[in-house]
């Protein structure tokens, strides 16, 4: 008996060395190991042997049996690898086919510059709020010291309404209404759409974009708008952007001065974007002039405060080196898509 | 403004050494911005002055002569020239002569003006030898219209006695800079070179040589030449006149001459030049009037009345209304008053005498009256900026010097002045602390006091004010003096601080709701394959007719733009949908597929009674090619989701848009309130914008769903129970919309319905004639137990009655 198993097991251990397929594997286990299989018949034998050799017979037969199935997994492991191997390596595929692309839509340069600039703004404590675009004359010029006659009033070309509604200038009336609501301190930009009888071309278009910005508040000073304007200028140009106040004048304000940066592409050496000159106008800004606050009903020896207009699209045709306004109106997706 | 950097230095002395680019960059940073300047001798080199000694026919060619001019060389130089000008067997002139190695501006006759000039080399003409160039004025730069004295065709020969060898670029008033400034519109001061130059006196810090103006006049009295009388004085602060006789026309010395032409005007004779040099000067436009033709020796000052008529002194006939200021004698006008003078009393060569008028007018009227007889003259130009009264005076007397200096005639004693209320000189507190506190500075009082001296503000320390000079009329408050410290103590020079605030300053930004609920549809849009549009706000009132709206369609009642660039500018939208399809138009012009667009665009809706509009923010999206009405209603549906609107949304078909597909397109309902509407583009539309495929649009009025929108979001469990599915299938008429199955269902299903889906939409074959099968899945799931049939059997079977009693048939 002990011969009849190691002769089964060293057959069986044989066998399953030399086979390839998870069906073969099967069948040996049948075979050997199943309900009608050779091991199983040889322990049906057991009544045949001796009372006193069972245990060591059943101990022989329990090892053969260990050693068989062991040697199964051990081949029925091997086996699946190779499968999967073999399935892998059918599976190969060339990666350079093209991507299957979702079409994802794309914002105007006009808003992605807008979000930037809100971006800085909020960083820095400002409330982002809006006015009409259709507005009263009032509070587009005589709120802000442009009273009738005013050559101001004749420079803009205003689209008029009528002699009380105009299609507003400027963004700047949107401060007056801000501050009429009485609120102090009061920290906000107003981006918005404004309007000029410009005839388009590639510099002009009757229908553009401001952003104002207002502060106002106990001591405010010109060293803040300029310490303001300044971080803003580094943020959206870049750490080494370096900045140049020159005055002007704006009804509204007093003083008065308009920023400009060194060339964010050429450094301030002078290029094409900069005209050669190194420098470009980004911006105006000022004191609020103390009698735009007195019509606010806002006390100019206790509070000051300093706004500013950017130009949206000379800053979206500047970042983006777009050569002509007309680009951001008509909508190419072509266009809109290099955004 | 112009003005010449020779004339400048002149006034303020020190600034000798200054070059170009550092006047440029300092009178930039306080505040006289310089546009540009053009350095008049930038492309001549070894220009020198040339006596010709001899002048004799070339030996082989008609054309040309051979001539030897002296150039201050021990030898003479030999050059040859085929100038028409320059003749044989003369001698004696003086010329300007390019050397041999030397560099002009222009090529004679040549439109173009090279960037680096012309190199100008020794060579032959036909075999002679030839050492360089004589010059026409334009080979320098210049032109005949500064210098009417050059010839059309041939060489400039110089006027006056100058040693050959000398820089001949500075004999003509070449070695000079023109700058080109940018002066804001209350700075009516600096509309002078008197002014630009106190300005470049206290940026450099230098003192300000104002001209000394002689006294003239013999003993005659000017009142008995003539009297003056305004009559309407609001429009005429100040009249002053003054009397030269003995006129003696005759041309301006070349010094004169010099700055006329370095502002850009051609000397045409000694009188004219002193009013343009006098007015260039001070910025005070002055008249000329010929005595002799005023009538009864007398000068009015008034309005003209409607529809008369006059000739000005360029012979043509303008139209006159109440509201111009006119310059009349005793009979007739002989002017319009700042603005120009009358044909009937302008000076000719012969006058004899003469009367300079120097005055100040109204400068809105003056711009108005401009404005209305289309004529803005150089005069009008600097009126309508409103002078300083006390210019005037200054300006009269000025000219009568020159006159004098001259010798352009005898001037008569006496000023003929109208001014009934003299301005004063402002006084305003000086309050150092409060400039230092609004710039941020800390800049000593005396430093102050200094930058002011150049300005001509005085301070008057017994009271402690600051005396403003009456050609600054923009200097009027606290604020104004900072502005002036500042740009002299250079903003520059200016701290940079960060606004500190209040203490109780609790400021923290952020974009408000409304600008959410837009950031929230732009993310939705762009996500969904739609790129951002923008279009204009305004646009022609026949785009209603393009739309196929009604006559009397409310869309046409608009906002009218009174003074629009056109048509096609003249009103304000009412409707998104214009812009929308013409931009897909654009893009489907261009051959560009599968176009997808949204724009957040205002509309502005008229209200009765209301001075402004209402404006409305309309989510507009836009489609063609790839897609249908579905992927439309998809879009809409996931903005719905995104925005926290979970509440049914209806979709209502409706025929109420002439623009759009009457079977085609569905109004969008929540909560009851219309939102918008979506749909198919009626194909008639379409075709008019030329886009030859089906457009879809969606219109969603943001304001109106703001009050539904909801960015909060709460955790409520994952379920832990199983849900039961059911599904339903049944016949219905074509004609009813699945809307009403849905309706049913969500009646029916009461608190444990989870979802339910429409899976099979089925016409044709085996259903008859009119009808479709629709089949749902409904499911149901409660948050506490395992739902069993007793739970939904009755559930189905409600559903299942009232489907039935709408008359939809169920199938097995």
């Amino acid at each position: 008996m002990k011969e009849q198993l190691r002769e089964i097991t060293d057959k069986t251990l044989e066998k399953i060395k030399g086979i390839s397929t998870g069906e073969e594997l099967n069948d040996i286990r049948v075979k050997v190991l199943g309900k009608k299989g050779e091991l199983t018949g040889l322990l049906q034998n057991m009544k045949n042997v001796p009372a006193e050799e069972r245990p060591e017979i059943g101990r022989i037969v329990n090892e053969a049996r260990e050693r068989i199935e062991e040697a199964i997994k051990q081949a029925d492991a091997e086996i699946s690898e190779k499968v999967l191997a073999e399935s892998i390596k059918k599976e190969k595929i060339d990666v350079t086919l093209p991507a299957k692309k979702k079409a994802y839509g794309h914002r105007h340069p006009n808003r992605i510059v807008l979000e930037e600039v809100e971006k800085i703004f909020i960083g820095m404590g400002y409330e982002v709020v809006h006015g009409p675009e259709v507005e009263l004359d009032y509070y587009n010029f005589e709120a802000l010291n442009i009273p009738a006659n005013h050559p101001a009033k004749d420079e803009q070309d205003t689209f008029y309404v009528n002699e009380k509604v105009v299609l507003r200038t400027q963004t700047s009336p949107v401060q007056v209404r801000q501050m009429e609501r009485g609120k102090i301190p009061i920290r906000m930009i107003a981006p918005g759409r404004v309007f000029r009888a410009d005839e388009v071309d590639a510099t002009h278009s009757p229908c553009f974009h401001q952003v104002e910005g207002m502060v106002i508040d106990e001591n405010i000073t010109f060293a803040d708008l300029k310490g303001t304007l300044e971080s803003f200028a580094k943020r959206i140009f870049g750490e080494d952007t370096k900045t140049k106040f020159r005055p002007h004048h704006f009804p509204f304000t007093e003083p008065s001065a308009e920023m400009d940066v060194t060339c964010f592409k050429c450094k301030g050496k002078g290029c094409r974007v900069c005209k050669g000159e190194g420098w470009i106008e980004i911006l105006g800004c000022g004191m609020i002039h103390p009698l735009v606050l007195e019509r606010c009903n806002i006390d100019t020896e206790k509070y000051s405060g300093f706004a500013f207009g950017i130009g949206l699209e000379r800053l979206a045709l500047l970042k983006y080196e777009i050569d002509d306004m007309r680009l951001l109106y008509e909508n190419d997706i072509r266009f809109l898509n290099q955004f | 403004m112009n003005t010449s950097f020779n004339w400048i230095k002149e006034l303020v002395p020190g600034l000798e050494n200054v070059t170009d680019e550092e006047y440029r960059d300092a009178m930039t940073l306080s505040g006289t911005k310089v546009e540009c300047f053009e350095k008049l001798d930038k492309n001549l080199e070894k220009i020198v002055v040339g006596k010709i000694l001899s002048v004799e026919q070339h030996p082989d060619a008609d054309k040309l002569v051979v001539c030897k001019l002296d150039v201050g060389e021990d030898e003479p130089v030999q050059i040859v020239t085929g100038a028409p000008n320059i003749k044989v067997g003369t001698s004696g002139q003086l010329v300007p002569v390019v050397l041999a190695g030397g560099k002009i501006a222009a090529a004679h006759g040549e439109s173009e003006i090279p960037e680096n000039g012309i190199k100008i080399k020794k060579g032959k003409l036909r075999g002679v030898e030839s050492f360089g160039m004589m010059c026409g004025i334009d080979e320098l730069g210049s032109s005949r219209d500064i210098f009417p004295d050059a010839p059309e065709d041939g060489i400039y020969i110089l006027s006056g006695d100058h040693k050959p060898g000398e820089n001949a670029a500075k004999v003509l008033g070449l070695d000079d800079t023109v700058f080109e400034y940018e002066i804001t519109n209350n700075r009516v001061d600096c509309y002078s070179v008197l002014g630009v130059a106190r300005e470049a006196a206290a940026t450099f810090k230098k003192e300000f040589k104002s001209p000394e103006i002689k006294q003239t006049g013999n003993v005659e009295k000017a009142e008995d030449y003539l009297t003056v009388e305004i009559k309407d004085a609001d429009l005429c602060p100040r009249y002053t006149a003054r009397i030269v006789k003995n006129i003696r026309i005759g041309e301006s010395p070349e010094w004169m001459k010099k700055r006329l032409r370095s502002c850009g005007i051609r000397p045409i004779n000694n009188i004219v030049d002193i009013t343009n040099y006098v007015m260039e000067e001070f910025g005070q436009p002055m008249h000329a009037f010929d005595h002799e033709t005023i009538a009864g020796k007398k000068i009015v000052v008034k309005r003209a009345s409607d529809s008369e008529k006059f000739i000005t002194l360029d012979g043509v006939e303008r139209n006159l209304d109440g509201e111009m200021l006119m310059i009349a004698d005793g009979e007739k006008y002989i002017g319009i008053a700042g603005i120009m003078g009358g044909e009937n009393s302008k000076i000719t060569d012969d006058v004899s005498t003469l009367v300079f008028e120097s005055a100040t007018f109204d400068g809105t009227n003056i711009r108005k009256s401009a404005k209305r007889l289309s004529m803005r003259t150089d005069a009008s130009g600097k009126f309508e900026k409103g002078l300083d009264p006390e210019t005037a005076i200054e300006a009269v007397n000025r000219a009568c010097a020159l006159v004098e200096e001259l010798g352009a005639g005898e001037v008569v004693g006496g000023v003929i002045d109208i001014y009934p209320n003299p301005v004063s000189r402002r006084k305003i507190k000086f309050r150092p602390d409060s400039y230092n506190r609004l710039l941020g500075t800390d800049i000593p009082k005396d430093e102050m006091l200094r930058f002011f001296k150049p300005l001509e503000i005085e301070y008057d320390s017994a009271n402690d004010e600051l005396i403003i000079p009456t050609f600054r009329q923009d200097l009027i408050r606290d604020a104004d003096i900072a502005e002036e410290v500042a740009r002299f103590y250079g903003y520059d020079n200016i701290p940079v601080t960060l606004p500190t605030g209040s203490s109780d300053a609790d400021m923290v930004g952020g974009i408000l709701f409304d600008e959410r609920v837009k950031v929230r549809a732009m993310d939705t849009a762009e996500a969904l394959g739609f790129s951002q549009s923008l279009t204009y706000s305004f646009e022609s009132p026949k785009v209603f007719d393009k739309l196929r709206l009604k006559e009397d369609a409310p869309e046409r009642n608009t906002v009218k733009i009174s003074n629009p660039l056109g048509e096609d500018f003249s009103v304000m939208r009412t409707l998104p949908v214009n812009g929308m399809m013409t931009s897909l138009a654009n893009n489907y012009n261009r051959r560009s597929k599968d176009v997808r667009l949204y724009e957040l665009a205002k509309v502005y809706l008229p209200v009765e009674g209301e001075d402004l509009p209402d404006e409305r923010t309309m989510f507009t999206l836009g489609f063609y090619g790839e897609g249908d009405f579905f992927d439309m209603k998809g879009v809409a549906e996931t903005f719905f989701d995104r925005l926290g609107m979970n509440k049914k949304r209806a979709y209502e078909a409706t025929q109420e848009y002439p623009f759009m597909h009457p079977g085609r397109t569905a109004d969008i309902i929540y909560e009851g309130t219309k939102l918008g509407y979506i749909g198919e583009v009626h194909p008639k539309v379409a075709d008019d914008y030329g886009i030859g495929e089906k457009v879809y649009l969606a219109v969603i009025d943001l304001n109106s769903i703001e009050s539904f929108v909801s960015f909060e979001a709460k955790y409520t469990g994952i379920a832990n129970f199983p849900s039961v599915t059911r599904d339903i299938s049944f016949v219905m008429e074509k004609d009813i919309p699945v809307g009403e199955v849905e309706e049913i269902i969500e009646k029916q299903a009461g608190s444990l319905l989870e979802s339910y889906g429409l899976f099979d939409l089925y016409e044709g074959e085996s259903i008859k004639e009119g009808f479709k099968s629709v089949a749902y899945n409904i499911t149901f799931r409660a948050p506490d137990r395992t739902l069993t049939d007793e739970d939904v059997n009755p559930i189905m079977d409600k559903i299942i009655e009232e489907l039935g009693a709408r008359g939809f048939e169920l199938r097995q």
